[in-house]
């Protein structure tokens, strides 16, 4: 008997803060999503009338900024897989003795604070710094085009912060590799390209997996890299609800919003690992 | 005499052709080094410009200083808020830790009902943007007239910490050879014994990591901290609120510091371990 609870008894502490402290404010943030004004009160006052229409009213007006989060979201996850996979592959079977010591070099920029890191290239790409100059005057860009306050640096921005979310677990599947397999695949007269689409791939998948979820989730919510890279134009949908939140008090519509884009990553995630045929998470 | 061995072995390559296999052999070394200069050029960056005599605003480069490292608390607010950082970080580690590593235990070694849901409430809080944590948390705040602050942005950093904890120490005791335990209970080691002198020991390396990963994370977060801190100032949300007005040096200096701080305890750390194995 006291063996079977001793599983329950480990979960009870942990488990009971996570309810209070994540599952109950989820079920308040999804009472708030159906409120409305109450008539005649003050700004941020609202009661509950079970106002549906919140939802839809939420979307429409915001459709293009959830349209831009989810593009910008896939788009630096792909960029980040791109710049990982190889990365993680030359850790995993390049590195030598140097294995650890560069896998700390990929967590490290961590610890110089993130916000740190993007007003640096905020100003590394802005017009003070070295990079536009030297663009222009070898013509690659014309001398109005800037290179902040564009999609193309929020996009960088994302895919720049996110990229260790991607490559740690990249790297932890690729490592699990047993490198005789590659061998065993040379042996039997594949080439290098097979040998990675048959051997490689199939093998790190779940690190692949587990990499673009932990990539493509925080993106999809960020507002960060939006604010100080962007404009006006790329706003996310994370820039709407922070801002309903805090500059405009609309709390129904911040929490309809929240809630929306919680279930579209949610469908997405799904579809993705059934599709990626993983059902170990992480 | 070996010289002229490999004279007769390798015929001559043309020097195109032989430029064009390295390249081909040291392809994905290449890539990585630019990977690498991608990753630390705007960690570069800030700490060039921890040496400006910026002034106010640390935009463009003026002249070069020790003043900023001497004086690290020079400008007003960043060394408090640094200070709010770290107390909120260790105690969100400690709790975060704890709570998971038993969590963690509880999943990864032992069969009960309800285990595949326990799994997917320590996902889901992964799963959830961080911008929904922090608004939900902040209305519930909102609702038992909690201000949000010091202990609301604590109990919120200890939420998103857990599941990484978890996932990290989890990982750990799924790689531990069950035979080391079954020894143990073969040399008359009660079950206490054995997870006191057997298994923790084992496991210490995976929850001092989760610990690490635990405080860099909420060291560094802004997000959910924006939503629930209130008037409290953390270093990631110093920096954000200056962002407008220009940076001072000083932020350029803790950020560094923080940076090599963490790469020598890190390599220390290996250094010790690498020791001890031998």
């Amino acid at each position: 008997m006291g063996k079977n609870r001793t599983p329950y008894l480990l979960l009870l502490p942990g488990f009971a803060f996570l309810f209070t402290f994540f599952i109950l404010p989820i079920i308040n943030l999804a009472q708030t999503s159906t409120q409305t004004k109450i008539a005649g009160g003050d700004t941020g006052q609202y009661e509950q009338t079970l106002h549906f229409r919140n939802y839809i009213d939420a979307f429409v007006a915001n459709k293009e900024q959830f349209g831009r989060s989810f593009l910008y979201a896939i788009i630096s996850t792909l960029l980040a897989l791109a710049i990982s996979y190889p990365l993680a592959y030359a850790i995993a079977f390049k590195a030598g003795k140097y294995k650890n010591l560069l896998l700390v070099l990929v967590v490290a920029p961590f610890f110089t604070s993130f916000l740190l890191r993007t007003i640096a290239w905020k100003q590394i790409l802005g017009e003070e710094g070295f990079v536009v100059p030297t663009l222009r005057s070898l013509g690659i860009i014309s001398q109005s085009t800037t290179l902040t306050s564009t999609s193309f640096a929020v996009v960088m921005g994302m895919t720049y912060n996110f990229l260790p979310f991607m490559t740690l677990p990249l790297f932890a599947s690729i490592d699990r590799i047993d490198p005789r397999t590659l061998e065993a695949s040379g042996d039997l007269y594949a080439n290098g390209y097979t040998t990675f689409r048959k051997v490689t791939l199939p093998l790190s998948m779940p690190g692949v997996v587990a990499g673009t979820l932990l990539t493509f989730i925080p993106a999809a919510g960020d507002y960060v890299n939006a604010s100080i890279l962007g404009d006006p134009t790329t706003k996310m949908i994370g820039n709407v609800i922070e801002s309903r939140f805090f500059k405009i008090v609309d709390y129904p519509t911040a929490a309809a919003l929240s809630f929306t884009l919680m279930a579209a990553i949610l469908i997405l995630v799904t579809l993705y690992i059934r599709k990626a045929g993983t059902e170990e998470l992480v | 005499m070996t010289q002229k061995i490999k004279d007769a072995t390798i015929p001559t390559i043309p020097f195109g052709a032989r430029i064009q296999r390295w390249f081909g052999r040291n392809l994905i070394r290449i890539y990585a080094v630019f990977a690498f200069t991608y990753l630390f050029i705007p960690v570069a960056y800030t700490f060039v410009f921890s040496f400006n005599d910026a002034g106010k605003s640390n935009l463009i480069w003026q002249a070069f200083t020790f003043k900023n490292w001497q004086n690290p608390c020079g400008a007003p607010e960043v060394c408090s808020a640094l200070g709010n950082s770290i107390k909120i970080g260790f105690i969100a580690t400690f709790f975060a830790t704890i709570l998971g590593t038993m969590i963690a235990f509880a999943i990864g070694r032992h069969n009960f009902k309800g285990r595949s849901a326990s799994n997917l409430l320590i996902f889901l809080p992964m799963a959830t943007p961080e911008i929904v944590l922090g608004a939900s948390l902040l209305s519930l705040f909102l609702v038992f007239k909690i201000n949000p602050g010091f202990w609301p942005t604590v109990i919120a950093h200890i939420v998103f910490c857990i599941s990484f904890v978890v996932v990290t120490v989890k990982a750990r005791i799924a790689s531990l050879d069950p035979r080391l335990e079954q020894a143990a209970m073969d040399l008359y080691a009660n079950e206490f014994e054995t997870f006191r002198r057997v298994t923790l020991p084992l496991v210490a390396p995976g929850i001092a990591g989760a610990a690490l990963l635990a405080f860099s994370l909420s060291f560094d977060d802004f997000i959910i901290t924006n939503f629930n801190s209130g008037t409290l100032t953390t270093f990631p949300k110093f920096i954000y609120v200056s962002a407008a007005r220009g940076i001072p040096a000083q932020a350029n200096v803790i950020g560094s510091a923080m940076f090599f701080l963490a790469l020598t305890l890190v390599i220390v750390g290996q250094l010790v371990n690498r020791r001890k194995v031998r």
